[in-house]
């Protein structure tokens, strides 16, 4: 699966609450959380966010609460993809378990600007920065997850493996 | 080769003599656990399976502790929505309102987690029962909803740092502030991925009041688990609680470590995190001069009864500060009405506190206390985000039972000897 979007940037340990704030979590349905995005580490996030578009943050994104509305929130606010230097581990396998896309690369952290645009190739594991023309590799996700992912995230997995009797 | 307690509760789960670090595995779970936040969504993907039934009805555990007894009408839908799921699969172990408590003191309290045991969460906290020689770790909602049908979950085998406490604590120094000062030092992903392994003569000597506190901080360092060998002072505290057979499960002498960490703890001071992450722990000593607007006693890290017992020695005979509003929310309903017995309760209302029945309330900016802008509360609670307590432009500063009595009584952040001789 290609991708590609415009670059908003985030700074280190972006925890959820920051992300989708508790006290909208009164719903879980992903379009209203999806009106709070990000609101309480940038309140214009849900305003100027399109289609397509990529959050690159630093390390520890999505530390904290184990809410799944997080990822969901992200997800249904058109964010394609999420690039971090590293993961929070609860956020990490909540964005598989759901199918948000999600790759970790330190080197396109530290080089990317607000408003470039970037373009992922999820299959080969690379991010094209079309405003400057560098390619990098992200780290390959392990064989186990990428089934997941290839599943359309853990349900399906699930379901599949039930079918089987495995 | 060795392996340490938590690698062995995971092998012996996942049917295997030896499991390794790094290695993915899939794990029989003793318990699956869900809130009036999660639980929702899980039920939403658990339906999607299309199965009539989960893995076993009496070791899927959910309560509704979050924004109960409901603060607003989608709060209650959601509620609502648990009640139904519970009630159609013939879940035994839901806690409505009036029997429930904040999930992690109420679960140890009821015997459902036992030593030896695997348990997975939809709530990050879920990592108290490390306490108990447990392996418990928080998911998100589609892990619970698969734990729930199929009654396992794939683990990554995590590594384990070793902590290491010795010395004398001080009066007035406990658990909270061994964890704030462990966050402060290693920081908020110090941990990542990492099992968090208490040990040394200091943890060995601590109440399990004090060792909950502990393990439910180990996510604020980003780690799968905390983690305490089960001895005597765990088994004192499961027996005649303990719903289900346990095993005791310890580290090897030869275990390996991925990091060895070692604290004197000696000269320790009560800690206290400033705004907005739980790793800008400073002694007390450091704090200056802090007013404050609102103190919070309670939680899944400090709602329990020593904790409880603790401020109350505080507040006893004291007034809260004509400017402070201090609330205490005792952790479960047994808690408060032993808090009762012990004329605690009357201590806290006759000092100028509110006391409230059982609920994450404030802890996540639900109800129950929500700060306005430009406010500043000293809080019991375990995170202090951007916005945790209420508005973004609010701020929260962790400390212990103590130190937030003391609080409440000066009207600023302070130490628990200004108060109390």
């Amino acid at each position: 699966m290609r991708l590609a979007g415009r670059v908003h940037k985030f700074g280190a340990d972006v925890d959820t609450d920051a992300i989708i704030p508790a006290r909208y979590l009164n719903t879980s349905d992903p379009k209203q959380l999806a009106l709070h995005c990000m609101e309480d580490a940038d309140p214009d996030f849900p305003k100027k966010v399109q289609a397509g578009d990529i959050i690159v943050a630093d390390k520890n994104f999505g530390c904290g609460s184990s809410r799944e509305h997080a990822p969901l929130a992200i997800k249904a606010a058109g964010v394609s993809c999420v690039i971090a230097k590293s993961f929070a581990r609860i956020f990490y396998r909540n964005a598989v378990n759901i199918g948000l896309p999600i790759l970790e690369c330190p080197e396109v952290v530290d080089e990317v600007e607000e408003g470039d645009r970037l373009e992922v190739d999820l299959e080969k594991g690379t991010i094209t920065n079309t405003t400057t023309g560098k390619t990098y590799r992200a780290t390959p996700f392990p064989e186990f997850m990428q089934k997941i992912m290839a599943s359309g995230g853990l349900i399906n997995y699930v379901k599949e493996r039930m079918k089987k009797g495995v | 080769m060795g392996m340490t307690i938590t690698e062995k509760i995971l092998a012996y789960h996942a049917g295997r003599d030896l499991v390794e670090p790094g290695e993915l595995i899939s794990c029989r779970v003793d318990l699956v656990l869900g809130n009036d936040i999660t639980a929702p969504v899980a039920i939403a993907e658990f339906e999607r399976l299309g199965l009539t039934r989960v893995f076993d009805n009496q070791r899927v555990v959910l309560v509704p502790d979050h924004f109960t007894p409901n603060k607003d009408i989608n709060s209650a839908e959601q509620a609502k929505l648990v009640r139904e799921f519970a009630r159609v699969y013939s879940i035994e172990n839901y806690f409505e309102v009036g029997r429930m408590g904040i999930e992690h003191c109420l679960l140890p309290q009821e015997g459902l987690v036992v030593p030896g045991d695997v348990v997975i969460g939809a709530d990050s906290h879920t990592c108290t029962y490390g306490a108990l020689g447990a392996f418990a770790t928080g998911v998100g909602s589609t892990d619970m909803a698969a734990g729930m049908a199929t009654g396992e979950a794939w683990f990554k085998v995590p590594e384990t740092m070793k902590l290491v406490y010795y010395g004398e604590l001080p009066r007035w120094v406990g658990g909270k502030d061994l964890i704030l000062h462990t966050i402060g030092d290693i920081g908020v992903d110090g941990a990542r991925y990492m099992a968090m392994e208490f040990t040394g003569e200091v943890v060995n000597r601590l109440s399990m009041d004090n060792r909950f506190t502990m393990a439910n901080m180990a996510i604020e360092a980003g780690a799968k688990n905390g983690i305490f060998e089960p001895d005597e002072i765990t088994l004192e505290y499961v027996r005649g609680r303990a719903k289900r057979d346990y095993r005791v499960f310890t580290s090897d002498p030869d275990a390996k470590y991925a990091e060895v960490w070692e604290y004197d703890v000696s000269r320790l001071e009560p800690q206290v995190a400033f705004p907005h992450s739980p790793e800008n722990a400073r002694p007390i000593s450091e704090v200056g001069n802090v007013s404050i607007d609102q103190v919070v006693i309670g939680s899944c890290t400090n709602g329990r009864l020593e904790d409880l017992e603790i401020a109350a020695s505080i507040l006893k005979g004291k007034k809260v500060h004509r400017e402070i509003r201090t609330i205490v929310i005792p952790g479960t309903q047994e808690i408060y009405l032993e808090a009762l017995r012990r004329g605690l309760i009357e201590i806290f209302i006759e000092a100028g506190a509110v006391v409230s029945t059982p609920t994450c309330g404030p802890c996540l900016g639900g109800h129950m206390g929500i700060l306005a802008k430009g406010e500043k509360a000293v809080s019991t609670t375990n995170r202090n985000f951007v916005g945790r307590m209420g508005h973004p432009e609010s701020e929260v500063y962790l400390a212990s039972p103590a130190v937030a009595a003391a609080s409440a009584v000066m009207g600023r952040i302070a130490a628990p000897w200004e108060v109390v001789r």
